[in-house]
């Protein structure tokens, strides 16, 4: 790992100014203020949403003409799924954007995303393994599909893993980060699997190149759904990064400031 | 962009583009062995593995689905479009389990080309339809049908006459 580590350590200093709002988003300090001031509307925003999308899958979609009331676990099902993919890409990306650029705060939300990502991954799995049972007649089956899914809740109990292996956050950063990219090549593969084999897993059914095959009255409070676990992933991961940000910088003089302005006020 | 931060980047295109070829590779090798089950037609032609554990795959053909009366053994026949392979199962099925449904079941084929199938998974196709309307839909295809039929029907009619 040492040539490694050379070529992605020693940051240089003078940049030119076009990548100065670069910089100025890369401020841990910068961004623990700006999202206190976004939360409180994200998180309004979610519960709305997400309020809406489950009233009306759950209860006012109509039901369907095989499954009966038991396809109604799509609605949290495809949507942890989905934000579980979109979970890697966001964490890859940080951890990408930490080995390049040396910000700090693109590792503080690669870590922030490992545990999110694992937690949607395994409701996914889990909605799964509920609905498989009456509908297929099994709980779990090795298909492709499933089996990459499994993969992926391993990539990110890799990636919170590694975290803790080091004794240099750096260090740690690092590795993550470079398993975190290594992992993408799965995502595609998740995506494609159902075509590339004979699963049991059904082929998508909301594709980006045609229109659904779905029924418009179940599709919508799925589109209402896939929104909302979007705004809460974003709550989720401002959080967590808000966290990590206090632990990280718990030592600086603003982050003093914070506290005892709490504890005083 | 800084000369340094250009190199990282190209570093990390490195790792991914490394990771995606190795892995890719991997995915290609076990192209086959990633199939769930296998169709009919490639049991038959006998290129699945012969006398061994495996799964079959296809739909399940109208009419063909026999059950006994004082047992749970059940017979039905599959198919992928070319052939048909018999099944054979004692036990309980999964509720989707219908004729003209896709069914997957696993066990070994016996001398006789029939799958002893220890269990029956049903497959679960990508579409979701309310009652309502799979029944108007349905209502629309025995329309049309009955359409057809009549037209045939009326063109054999007129062709007698010709």
């Amino acid at each position: 790992m040492n040539w490694l580590s050379n070529k992605l350590s020693a940051g240089p200093s003078n940049e030119s100014p076009s990548w100065q709002w670069f910089y100025r988003l890369g401020s841990p300090r910068w961004f623990y203020l700006r999202s206190g001031q976004w939360l409180p509307w994200l998180s309004l925003a979610a519960l709305l949403v997400l309020a809406t999308g489950l009233v009306w899958g759950l209860a006012f979609a109509p039901e369907d003409a095989k499954q009966g009331n038991s396809f109604r676990i799509i609605y949290i099902h495809v949507p942890a799924a989905f934000l579980a993919q979109s979970g890697y890409f966001i964490m890859a990306i940080a951890g990408a954007i930490g080995l390049i650029w040396k910000m700090k705060i693109s590792y503080m939300v690669m870590k922030a995303a490992a545990p999110i990502g694992a937690l949607l991954t395994f409701v996914a799995l889990f909605t799964g393994a509920v609905w498989g049972k009456p509908t297929w007649g099994a709980y779990w089956v090795w298909d492709a599909r499933i089996t990459s899914m499994l993969i992926l809740l391993f990539l990110y109990a890799g990636v919170m893993a590694l975290q803790y292996a080091y004794h240099s956050v750096d260090a740690a950063s690092k590795a993550s980060a470079i398993l975190a990219l290594v992992g993408t090549v799965n995502i595609p593969i998740i995506n494609k699997s159902v075509d590339w084999w004979y699963t049991l897993h059904q082929p998508a059914t909301i594709k980006l190149t045609s229109a659904p095959s779905m029924h418009m009255d179940m599709f919508m409070p799925l589109l209402v759904m896939i929104v909302g676990f979007y705004l809460f992933y974003a709550v989720a991961l401002i959080l967590h990064t808000r966290n990590e940000i206090l632990r990280r910088e718990r030592k600086t003089s603003w982050v003093r400031e914070l506290v005892t302005a709490k504890a005083g006020g | 962009m800084h000369p340094l931060r250009k190199q990282r980047l190209q570093l990390v295109i490195l790792i991914v583009v490394a990771a995606a070829l190795v892995i890719g590779l991997v995915v290609y090798m076990l192209r086959e062995n990633g199939n769930f089950f296998y169709t009919p037609a490639q049991i038959i032609s006998g290129e699945a593995p012969q006398n061994t554990f495996l799964r079959a795959g296809g739909m399940v053909v109208d009419g063909s689905v026999l059950r006994s009366d004082d047992s749970l053994w059940v017979q039905f026949k599959i198919t992928d479009g070319v052939e048909s392979l018999t099944i054979e199962h004692t036990g309980i099925l999964p509720d989707l389990f219908a004729e003209g449904e896709a069914a997957i079941a696993s066990g070994k084929v016996d001398e006789n080309l029939v799958l002893q199938a220890t269990q029956i998974l049903a497959k679960h196709d990508e579409k979701y339809t309310p009652p309502e309307v799979a029944d108007a839909m349905n209502a629309a295809y025995k329309a049309k049908q009955e359409e057809k039929e009549e037209k045939e029907e009326k063109e054999e009619q007129s062709g007698s006459y010709k």
